[in-house]
């Protein structure tokens, strides 16, 4: 086994417990390139079905390339999605700076979506490379009957044994694609040919390499136009991969403060 | 819109291999700061984040501070401290690291474990200037259980030891000494200054008295954990799926392969069946057939036969499967929030295995600061835990009994599939690893080898042998340590009993060991195995009308168990368990057969209260206590309670 296959097969692993332990589980696709590659993954882990609903925050902010490719994959992989809409910006924290604010308002929206939906547990494509509080995420994660996440007293997760148990009004996150690293990302779309929004490619000598609010992601200059060129543009790179996601660099433990409330 | 399309699969880009490595060490001894420095020296750190610490630090006034590149969460920076095990990547010269840094506070030796237990060699970190340390040694010995043998010592801070080599030496010689002592042979020791960088990527002019390699160099010298294909199989059951027309069996290959066709064995159910084809799926179109599947893939199966199997089950070969047993030892550690004691009770998860687990025993207590083994008095009382107060990371010998039978290995034999952990409320509370050292196999006893057996109906009845002898049939089966005066007492009770008109008969292993099991030694297998077929025919003894007494040591609680099974499938209340009871002390100065001084001299082995275990009736029927009542008054009690007990009136 190579260093992807054991990758995928680690993600099947955790796919096939949240499965088997979460009373209602949902995927939480974002349509960007890391859900999507989780989406597949299910597939894999399901032998070609995705036996669990698709969840998906709109917002008036999203890429209209992105929900065209999004209907796209629905359709064609015969998707059951369910949509959830984002509150007004008016009802979210004011003292947030303006990016993490409609980060903040996309994650009330996702909150309002699972309690609505009844969900027990959400599998969400974050990666431990992405910033430092996901470092410290467990697989399972266990969010309070707040939403909220409590890092400084997470219980032990070894030897693939998760925290699958929790208390009334509680959910679990479940993060499959934690082990993983953007290029190991990237190969994995090139190795199993998964299709990805365009967005990605570079256009004009700018491309996005990170997606999120479309007021608030901004492109870097590259000229990376397929697969096998973005691979090679991050064996290189020292820019990081969300330096052009405003909410995570408004000050000092902002960040922090959004995953803690519930941010993916 | 069409999505976009990935590039063809002929792209050769498999990545490079990645190993995981733990950071451990006392409390400040400097972990984050060599990982920060050890980050930024091979360009492993983006510029953003770099300029983002530079800021930080500015605006409280303090020097760059490396160790702020992993902690990165605000109540750290505000702390000082690590809070959780954080995971960074770094690119080697041959292959890519993940580096897990583990916290410092004793009380989160629980994020410790989480990132030790995915790592394949770990950095032991010692100050300098303060040497071995209290977590040096806890985190070491918990390595040494967690299985992590591969160790780099970096000692930090040469600095402020002025790079003496001299003192170098003296830190190095400790540090090496009592990894050895716990069974892990250090790789390497190398001095570092973690602020300058010196020996982290870069050979240090300041030490040139040093020969060894740098962090890095010793980095690259660890050697991969290999996939361990060349085991026995172990596939642990995850799932059941029916989506379509297949039902498909789920799970991941731990350890060994298996091919198309191969006769596979369910364990614990003891099924078998037969790999129809391994399933899977790629992409939109249809997936190329497996014909076989190794260890480390998480794969499906479908199976020729059609029997019900269910998540838990262990899939093995029929050759080399795993052991069954609901009792065993373990070597655990206990990071939990309250101390563990005797007689609590927990879930227990082993590979994808779920049942109910009490603690029968605390046998030892291990303290890491010495490797003292406390036989602690306070722990077997069931007061006490074994974790003292306020410290909640205690490292202990137990002995769990399960409530269904476990399909296990030992630690030893299958790390993958030797260690389980303990769920107390909704949390894992603890680890521990498996040895079943005095405990028996207990599959021979469980798998039931006949299949087409039908009940025999007897044309006589149990009430009319009854009527017939003025008394029921029963097993007493006596139980307690060699010369507490089982075979004494069950040969005066069955002469008396004989006077007064009974059908009686004394089972002990004159009798048996010489005919019936012969074929059996003195193994933990054959002894559960002996007690079996006593039980077996202590149940057809009292179906004949008889009061049949065994007269077996029967340490084994589930031995027991299951002799009482196998009378009460006769007869309901048929059974009735006779603890003969006397102080081990005072069995061993009776000692009739000599038998405790040779066991003591090391001639005898698994000798039960010597050097195997006695567990104690949990609800006898009745109890004699030889050591404080006559024989004659011992006899005369049980003679009694038989009468009293088997007395047959008819309807």
């Amino acid at each position: 086994m190579n260093h992807l296959d054991r990758l995928e097969s680690q993600s099947i692993y955790i796919l096939r417990e949240a499965f088997n332990k979460i009373e209602r589980l949902g995927l939480l696709w974002s349509m960007g390139k890391d859900s999507t590659v989780m989406l597949w993954l299910a597939r894999k882990a399901f032998f070609g079905h995705v036996p669990f609903p698709l969840l998906h925050v709109d917002s008036d902010d999203e890429f209209p390339e992105i929900a065209a490719f999004g209907q796209c994959l629905t359709d064609d992989w015969g998707l059951n999605l369910l949509r959830g809409d984002c509150p007004p910006l008016d009802d979210i924290d004011t003292t947030l700076p303006p990016a993490a604010r409609a980060a903040a308002r996309r994650a009330a929206g996702l909150k309002a979506l699972i309690e609505a939906q009844g969900f027990t547990g959400v599998a969400v494509g974050i990666r431990r490379d992405e910033e430092g509080s996901r470092a410290k995420e467990r697989v399972f994660s266990t969010r309070g009957e707040d939403g909220e996440w409590k890092f400084r007293d997470q219980p032990p997760e070894f030897w693939d044994q998760f925290n699958t148990d929790f208390p009334p009004g509680a959910h679990v996150r479940i993060h499959p694609l934690l082990g993983w690293t953007e290029i190991d990302i990237w190969r994995y779309i090139a190795r199993e040919a998964i299709p990805v929004v365009d967005l990605y490619f570079a256009k004009d000598g700018k491309r996005y390499r990170s997606l999120g609010e479309r007021g608030h992601s901004e492109p870097m200059t590259s000229s990376a136009a397929t697969v096998t060129d973005i691979i090679a543009e991050l064996e290189t790179t020292t820019i990081a991969e969300r330096a052009g996601r405003a909410a995570d660099h408004e000050g000092e433990g902002v960040f922090e403060r959004l995953r803690v409330d519930g941010y993916a | 819109m069409t999505p976009q399309l990935a590039t063809p699969k002929s792209v050769p880009m498999q990545g490079r291999d990645a190993m995981n490595l733990v950071m451990v060490g006392h409390v400040d001894h400097g972990k984050s700061t060599l990982v920060g420095r050890l980050l930024h020296d091979s360009g492993a750190v983006c510029e953003s984040r770099i300029e983002e610490i530079q800021a930080v630090c500015k605006r409280r006034g303090m020097p760059f501070e490396w160790a702020f590149l992993l902690d990165a969460l605000q109540a750290e920076r505000d702390q000082g401290v690590t809070i959780d095990a954080a995971h960074v990547r770094y690119r080697g010269e041959t292959r890519d690291y993940t580096i897990i840094d583990a916290p410092d506070h004793r009380e989160f030796i629980r994020n410790m474990v989480t990132g030790a237990a995915n790592a394949a060699a770990a950095v032991l970190v010692i100050d300098a200037s303060e040497g071995v340390r209290e977590q040096s040694r806890r985190h070491g010995y918990l390595l040494r259980l967690l299985d992590v043998r591969q160790v780099v010592v970096a000692i930090t801070k040469m600095d402020l030891i002025d790079f003496d080599a001299e003192r170098f030496d003296a830190i190095a010689g400790e540090s090496r000494d009592y990894l050895a002592s716990i069974g892990i042979v250090a790789a390497n020791v190398v001095p570092v200054a973690s602020r300058d960088g010196d020996n982290i990527a870069r050979r240090s002019d300041r030490m040139a008295w040093y020969d060894g390699p740098t962090i890095t160099e010793a980095f690259d010298r660890f050697e991969a954990p290999l996939p361990a294909t060349a085991q026995s199989l172990r596939m642990p059951l995850q799932d059941v799926y029916q989506f379509d027309e297949r039902r498909i069996v789920a799970g991941r290959i731990e350890t060994g392969q298996l091919r198309v066709g191969d006769e596979l064995l369910f364990s614990p159910s003891n099924k078998t069946a037969h790999v129809a084809t391994i399933e899977g799926w790629d992409g939109d179109s249809a997936a190329t057939p497996l014909r076989e599947a190794r260890a480390g893939q998480s794969i499906g199966l479908t199976l020729v036969e059609d029997i019900l199997v269910e998540r838990g089950e262990v899939i093995s070969h029929l050759t080399d499967p795993p052991k069954e047993s609901n009792v065993f030892r373990a070597r655990m550690f206990w990071p939990g929030s309250s101390p563990l004691s005797v007689g609590q009770s927990f879930r227990i998860r082993l590979n994808t295995f779920e049942t109910l687990v009490e603690v029968q025993d605390i046998e030892r207590v291990i303290d890491t600061d010495d490797l003292e083994v406390h036989d602690s008095e306070s722990a077997n009382n069931g007061q006490t835990g074994f974790v003292d107060e306020g410290a909640r990371d205690g490292i202990a010998e137990v002995v769990l009994r399960t409530r269904e039978i476990l399909a296990l290995d030992e630690f030893a034999a299958n790390p993958l599939t030797g260690r389980f952990v303990l769920v107390d409320d909704f949390d894992i509370a603890g680890g521990g690893i498996i040895n079943m050292e005095g405990y028996p196999d207990q599959r021979g006893l469980v798998t039931v080898m006949g299949t087409n057996l039908t009940a025999v109906e007897h044309l006589i009845s149990r009430d009319v042998r009854a009527t017939r002898n003025s008394h029921r049939g029963g097993v007493l089966w006596f139980t307690g340590f060699s010369g507490s005066g089982k075979s004494t007492l069950a040969l005066e009770v069955e002469q008396r009993l004989f006077r007064k008109g009974y059908q009686v008969y004394v089972l002990d292993g004159d009798n048996v060991r010489g005919g019936l099991n012969a074929n059996l030694g003195f193994s933990p297998e054959d002894r559960a195995e002996n007690i079996r077929r006593v039980g077996e025919v202590a149940a057809l003894f009292a179906d004949a009308g008889f009061i049949a007494i065994s007269a077996f040591i029967s340490p084994y609680l589930s031995d027991r168990q299951r002799a009482r099974a196998a009378a009460e499938n006769y007869d309901p209340g048929g059974f009735h368990e006779v603890h003969i009871h006397a102080d081990l002390e005072e069995c061993e100065r009776r000692d009739p057969k000599g038998l405790y001084k040779r066991a003591r001299k090391g001639e005898i082995k698994d000798f039960t209260g010597i050097s195997a275990p006695y567990e104690l009736p949990e609800n006898p029927e009745l109890v004699i206590d030889t050591g404080a009542e006559s024989a004659d008054i011992c006899a005369q009690r049980i003679v009694d309670y038989i009468v009293w007990k088997f007395a047959y009136e008819g309807d």
